[in-house]
């Protein structure tokens, strides 16, 4: 990972990266597109929310709020003030900035375990906002959202045009997340993750850098909110919830944290075994959520892909 | 009677409400602040804890006709062994990681545990009799005072003051603060470092399941009762900061009663008003009201 990436390694990561993308454009003909469409939203919130944890060190535990309120924000715009659905999008991406960058002044103020109650309590404060202002339907969430045209041209009801947006969506946020990692400002991210005083005594305004961090998981987070309250037609309260921002936090960590595939790689996992398991278990889905956090953390701290990075670089060597 | 045009049996009640609530912060941050103090980890999954405590007194009563003193004293010590169980086990693993990771390993307990018992028992919650003893109330004049609620403060303040002498002025505290402090050299000078981890966690939890079996007969007995009730509880914590046992105690009990006044003049913002006191807090003194920066 550290060492200088060799022109044929490059080169084996774009085939990888265009045959994922390949396979992403025909999966609809093959998979039930409202799954995929469900997988890749939270494939993009996991993505954003390592964006954070894996690169920039920083445990949020909080996100639901922005996936959750750029949610809201799109779908009550286009059910109820009747705009086309890229506008939804982009509003409610734009409100999770917001809401991000008001978290991140905050929360930065202090680091580390803090700086996670910190999250959770001003997205608990934001989940018992939206149970009480009457626009977001309080319990029963913010249902009849119309999909609309996009551009007012193509018809999203149809699920495999919808599917097709979703995907573009998805690649557009994981390509962002991909330059940011690799930019040198994913190098500066790095660096404090690794050693905050020493980035500071370089001379960075690591608060600065953290703050945007935030603010560029954040919207993310709201892209993938706002897809994904024009995919089901509703934002619900579970969107906002506690739980949520924990399951972001679990399909990162079984994906494989700071690694770039990992967080997709997790979210499939999760989002299968949540379909599978619903109906057969009840409530003890959430027993075995538990239970696969408590041994990612115990014996699997490196994740599905980092598992698979570490075998294959410990073949490199032999 | 009136007091800024509210009734005074209102305001009394709504202040008792705040009080017992602010008992409930203050042992339930003042067990986060200890484990924290010497296993540098958040445990998430106190509120589960609490919820056990509840759960068992509740099942001693219905099933075994246990009464509550005995599960005052015995579901602690339970939920405390099951503490130990787990520091043992897995927390043990995770003191030379990232102090992440112990928040991390606590989430995924307290959504076993929250699991299970949402299995059992739904969600609808159970009700639990207030103790014969402590039925009734007296009549102050002014308000209602239901005997077994003057109780829950009695009892809890008592638990957090006798936890802040035990720390401060007896020899295992002075051990545990020592150890706090610079646990190398504590161990350097023959104490049993890790025995004293293991305890702490253990006393950590038990205060959590002492809080539970308290509020069993004012709240409802519910899985989700703990979980509502931590995330309250971090939010006491960033504001006074883990720096300090009385502060601990006292930042509990204040919020709870201004939360209980938010109510009286301000009920729409009574949900949130201890996260906005957090937010002025941390603009205004960011390490929280006792901490050190």
């Amino acid at each position: 990972m550290n060492s200088p990436a060799q022109p044929s390694a490059l080169i084996k990561t774009e085939v990888l990266y265009t045959g994922l993308f390949v396979v992403g454009l025909l999966a609809p003909f093959a998979v039930y597109p409202t799954f995929l469409m469900k997988l890749f939203c939270f494939a993009l919130f996991a993505s954003a929310f390592n964006l954070l944890l894996g690169f920039a060190g920083l445990l949020s535990f909080g996100h639901a709020a922005f996936l959750g309120t750029a949610g809201y924000v799109c779908g009550l715009l286009v059910r109820d003030s009747g705009v086309s659905p890229e506008v939804g999008i982009l509003a409610g991406t734009a409100s999770a900035g917001l809401l991000g960058w008001l978290f991140g002044i905050l929360a930065i103020r202090r680091t580390g375990i803090y700086f996670a109650m910190i999250t959770l309590a001003l997205a608990q404060m934001v989940y018992f906002l939206v149970l009480q202002v009457p626009a977001t339907g309080g319990e029963d969430g913010l249902q009849g959202v119309p999909r609309g045209h996009l551009f007012g041209v193509i018809d999203l009801s149809d699920n495999i045009a919808m599917y097709y947006l979703v995907y573009a969506v998805f690649s557009l946020g994981f390509f962002i997340i991909y330059r940011t990692i690799h930019s040198p400002f994913g190098q500066i991210l790095k660096a404090i993750r690794e050693n905050e005083p020493r980035a500071v005594s370089l001379g960075y305004d690591v608060a600065k850098f953290k703050l945007l961090a935030f603010v560029i998981s954040a919207s993310l987070a709201g892209l993938a909110g706002a897809t994904k309250t024009l995919v089901f037609q509703l934002a619900s309260l579970s969107d906002v919830h506690w739980h949520t921002s924990g399951e972001v936090v679990l399909m990162t960590l079984l994906g494989g944290l700071g690694t770039i595939l990992g967080p997709a790689v997790g979210s499939a996992t999760i989002v299968t075994l949540q379909n599978e398991l619903a109906d057969k278990v009840g409530s003890w889905v959430t027993v075995i959520m538990g239970a696969i956090f408590v041994a990612c953390v115990l014996a699997f701290r490196r994740g599905i892909v980092g598992e698979i990075q570490a075998l294959i670089q410990r073949a490199g060597i032999r | 009677m009136e007091i800024f045009g509210v009734p005074t049996a209102l305001l009394g009640s709504q202040l008792l409400v705040g009080l017992i609530n602010g008992s409930f912060y203050a042992i339930l941050s003042l067990g986060l602040a200890i484990i924290f103090g010497l296993l540098n980890i958040i445990n998430f999954a106190h509120g589960a804890q609490y919820m056990m405590g509840a759960f068992i007194a509740w099942l001693a009563l219905t099933k075994f006709e246990v009464n509550y003193w005995v599960a005052l004293i015995a579901a602690p010590l339970l939920v405390g062994l099951l503490g130990v169980l787990l520091e043992r086990t897995m927390l043990r693993k995770l003191y030379k990681l990232d102090h992440l990771y112990g928040l991390l390993l606590t989430f995924g307990l307290a959504l076993i545990i929250e699991g299970i018992f949402r299995d059992q028992f739904g969600i609808s919650g159970e009700s639990y009799e207030v103790p014969e003893a402590l039925s009734g109330g007296i009549h102050l004049g002014f308000m209602f005072l239901p005997l077994y609620r003057a109780w829950v403060v009695v009892a809890s303040l008592t638990v957090c003051f006798g936890t802040w002498f035990m720390i401060e002025k007896t020899r295992l505290g002075a051990y545990l603060r020592a150890g706090t402090e610079n646990p190398q050299i504590v161990q350097a000078l023959g104490i049993n470092v890790p025995l004293l981890i293991t305890f702490t966690y253990g006393y950590g939890v038990a205060l959590a399941a002492f809080a539970g079996v308290l509020a069993a007969p004012v709240f409802q007995v519910n899985p989700l009762m703990g979980s509502n009730l931590i995330i309250v509880v971090f939010a006491v914590v960033v504001i006074g900061g883990m720096g300090s046992i009385l502060g601990s105690i006292v930042t509990g009990i204040g919020l709870g009663l201004i939360e209980g006044l938010t109510k009286v003049f301000y009920p729409e913002a009574s949900a949130v008003v201890v996260f906005v006191i957090m937010v002025v807090v941390l603009l205004v003194r960011p390490a929280g009201l006792f901490g050190k920066a």
